[in-house]
């Protein structure tokens, strides 16, 4: 298991960032090494999906040095490209795209983005949706899925970028519980396999079980880092005492 | 008589009077309405249906004949459909404008067949356009040349309307694009096109392309009328259509371009793959809608001198023996373009119920 700190993947570096007035990330500093997986929860508008979400440079941020992978997220289109290239991201509204099966879906950017023939996107496509056993909806639309089928999709269309990164932002809070079952176990699966995972979630369960690291994040902070033993056993913070206690429901 | 009986006769009889009822005598306003367009039909329809029916003449070669039966004389068409569906288009070559329509039709016809949508397709297309182009101009294959001053009637209607459309709709996708760009340049130079063809009438454009724009060019260079005339009827279909298709583009929730961006495709692999083929399906009805009016707007052609269909009518007419009969003409022509058109509609919505229906998306 990787030590934060050693060899990271992202960095970030006093990293604000502002909706208008809204300050949605406040300074936030943060190491993620290599192979590390680390589940982000917080109270809604705590700034956590900002965070993911300029990992991938689907948002810009204002001040403060991102790095990931080496590469520096400066607004150069280069550089985004190539961090596109080295991440995926499962997102919380199923957006799969609804013109093209599920197999279509999955081998949409490795055909497009990574230059794959397309017999060979097809084929990694097929490994992946095997690997999230959706390989029997191959051909089906996303409208005929159900929604755990459909998220399921989606992160056989992230894994088929074979990325470095993957990025999830709150991919079970859209899904009905028993579909949430079968993502979570989907993920933990994934879990296993050493790729570095930055999940957003209130899954605590899922947090438990995987995670090397569990954040908390309040106001564009983040205002707990530690592993899960320590954060559900110690949270040395008392907004983190008072997050726990509200989500778990005691 | 059972009470089944009962209860089933007077339901058979009693179903049209209760539909009328129920249709056109559910209040007191919609029972007024009812009754008086029934007199207004009373008082039209015995007069129209002599006109048209009982004292017409449907062939005859004198309008004299025409004359003395006082009725509709159907025999114009007859004795003029040559010029109207020709217009100055030499008269022996007519079989080449025959079959000209004859294959943009069946190209047309057979396109309509989602099933049969292939590369194989738009090949067919391309040859079938080129042998079109050909039969029109001549001047190949032993051919006689036939230059494009004396083109007329359908077959200059469906060629100006084919390479509007044709040429007019990835244009006006281009636009659409281009008016949602990041590029300041490029979308200061779609906005800037789109309103000032939008602000302009179609008879205006067509005056700038028929009359202005030789005067500008340097001396002895000349553009063909037809071409000025098709270029001018293109920007026109494109302009409007670009706003269906932005309309289009803007129905595409932003999710769908935040996840191809997550992928790290490019621009226009976002745009072709996953953006376009959204946004086309939801701008279907008002695409057509587009193509439609570009069909009815090939008549304005006449105005700058061409003769298409309405103007190889207008021709037509101008024989002194048959230009009272302009009624029967108008509405011979009338006719052919309700036919274009109301089949464009017919297959428009045919192709969205497909659509909605087809494999859940």
């Amino acid at each position: 298991m990787a030590t934060p700190g050693t060899n990271p993947i992202v960095t970030f570096d006093g990293v604000h960032k502002t909706f208008g007035r809204f300050r949605a990330l406040n300074g936030v500093s943060l190491s993620v090494g290599r192979g590390e997986r680390i589940v982000i929860c917080g109270p809604s508008g705590s700034g956590k999906s900002t965070l993911v979400r300029c990992i991938n440079r689907l948002e810009a941020i204002d001040s403060g040095r991102l790095t990931v992978d080496g590469i520096d997220l400066d607004g150069d289109v280069r550089a985004i490209r190539a961090v596109r290239r080295k991440t995926a991201m499962v997102f919380q509204s199923l957006n799969l795209f609804p013109h093209l099966t599920a197999l279509g879906n999955a081998a949409f950017a490795p055909e497009s983005a990574l230059g794959l023939s397309r017999g060979e996107a097809e084929a990694r496509a097929m490994r992946y949706l095997a690997r999230v056993h959706v390989l029997d909806q191959a051909d089906k639309y996303p409208g005929q899925l159900s929604g755990g089928q459909q998220q399921r999709v989606a992160i056989a269309r992230a894994l088929a970028m074979e990325p470095e990164i993957l990025l999830f932002d709150e991919p079970t809070s859209a899904l009905d519980p028993e579909m949430t079952r079968e993502v979570l176990d989907a993920m933990i699966e994934i879990a296993r396999e050493g790729r570095t995972m930055i999940v957003v979630t209130h899954e605590m369960g899922f947090a438990r079980a995987v995670a090397d690291r569990i954040l908390f994040m309040d106001g564009g902070e983040i205002v707990e880092d530690a592993p899960p033993s320590a954060f559900f056993e110690a949270p040395r913070q008392e907004r983190t005492r008072a997050f726990l206690a509200q989500i778990l429901g005691h | 008589m059972g009470p089944t009986d009962a209860a089933i006769r007077p339901a058979g009889s009693a179903r049209p009077l209760a539909w009328l009822r129920a249709n056109f005598f559910g209040s007191i306003p919609s029972s007024l309405m009812s009754l008086a367009l029934l007199a207004a039909l009373a008082a039209t329809l015995p007069d129209l249906v002599r006109w048209a029916l009982v004292d017409s003449v449907w062939r005859t070669a004198d309008p004299a004949v025409c004359r003395t039966a006082g009725g509709a004389c159907w025999a114009v068409i007859g004795e003029k459909y040559r010029v109207m569906l020709f217009g100055t288009y030499p008269f022996d070559q007519h079989w080449r404008g025959y079959a000209m329509m004859a294959i943009v039709l069946t190209l047309v016809g057979v396109s309509t067949v989602r099933r049969l949508w292939s590369g194989a397709l738009l090949i067919a297309w391309g040859v079938g356009l080129s042998a079109a182009m050909v039969l029109q101009f001549g001047g190949f294959a032993g051919l006689a040349r036939v230059p494009t001053s004396l083109w007329g009637g359908l077959p200059l209607t469906l060629a100006i309307f084919l390479g509007t459309v044709l040429g007019g709709f990835p244009l006006a996708v281009l636009l659409a694009l281009g008016r949602q760009s990041r590029l300041p340049v490029v979308r200061a130079l779609s906005i800037g096109f789109i309103e000032t063809v939008r602000g302009v009438p179609l008879v205006n454009i067509l005056f700038v392309a028929a009359l202005l724009f030789p005067l500008f060019m340097p001396a002895g260079v000349n553009f063909d009328k037809l071409l000025r005339a098709q270029v001018g009827m293109l920007i026109f279909f494109a302009a409007y259509t670009a706003e269906s298709v932005r309309g289009g583009l803007q129905a595409v929730p932003h999710s769908q371009y935040e996840a191809a961006d997550s992928l790290g495709v490019s621009y226009w692999e976002r745009t072709l793959k996953i953006v376009l083929p959204q946004a086309l399906r939801i701008a279907i009805p008002a695409v057509v809608n587009d193509v439609i009016r570009a069909f009815k707007n090939t008549s304005v052609l006449v105005i700058i001198g061409l003769l298409d269909l309405l103007g190889g009518t207008m021709a037509a007419l101008e024989d002194p023996r048959w230009t009272r009969f302009y009624v029967e003409a108008y509405l011979f022509v009338a006719a052919l373009y309700f036919l274009f058109c109301f089949s464009l509609s017919q297959y428009s919505q045919k192709l969205e119920t497909e659509m909605k229906t087809g494999r859940n998306y």
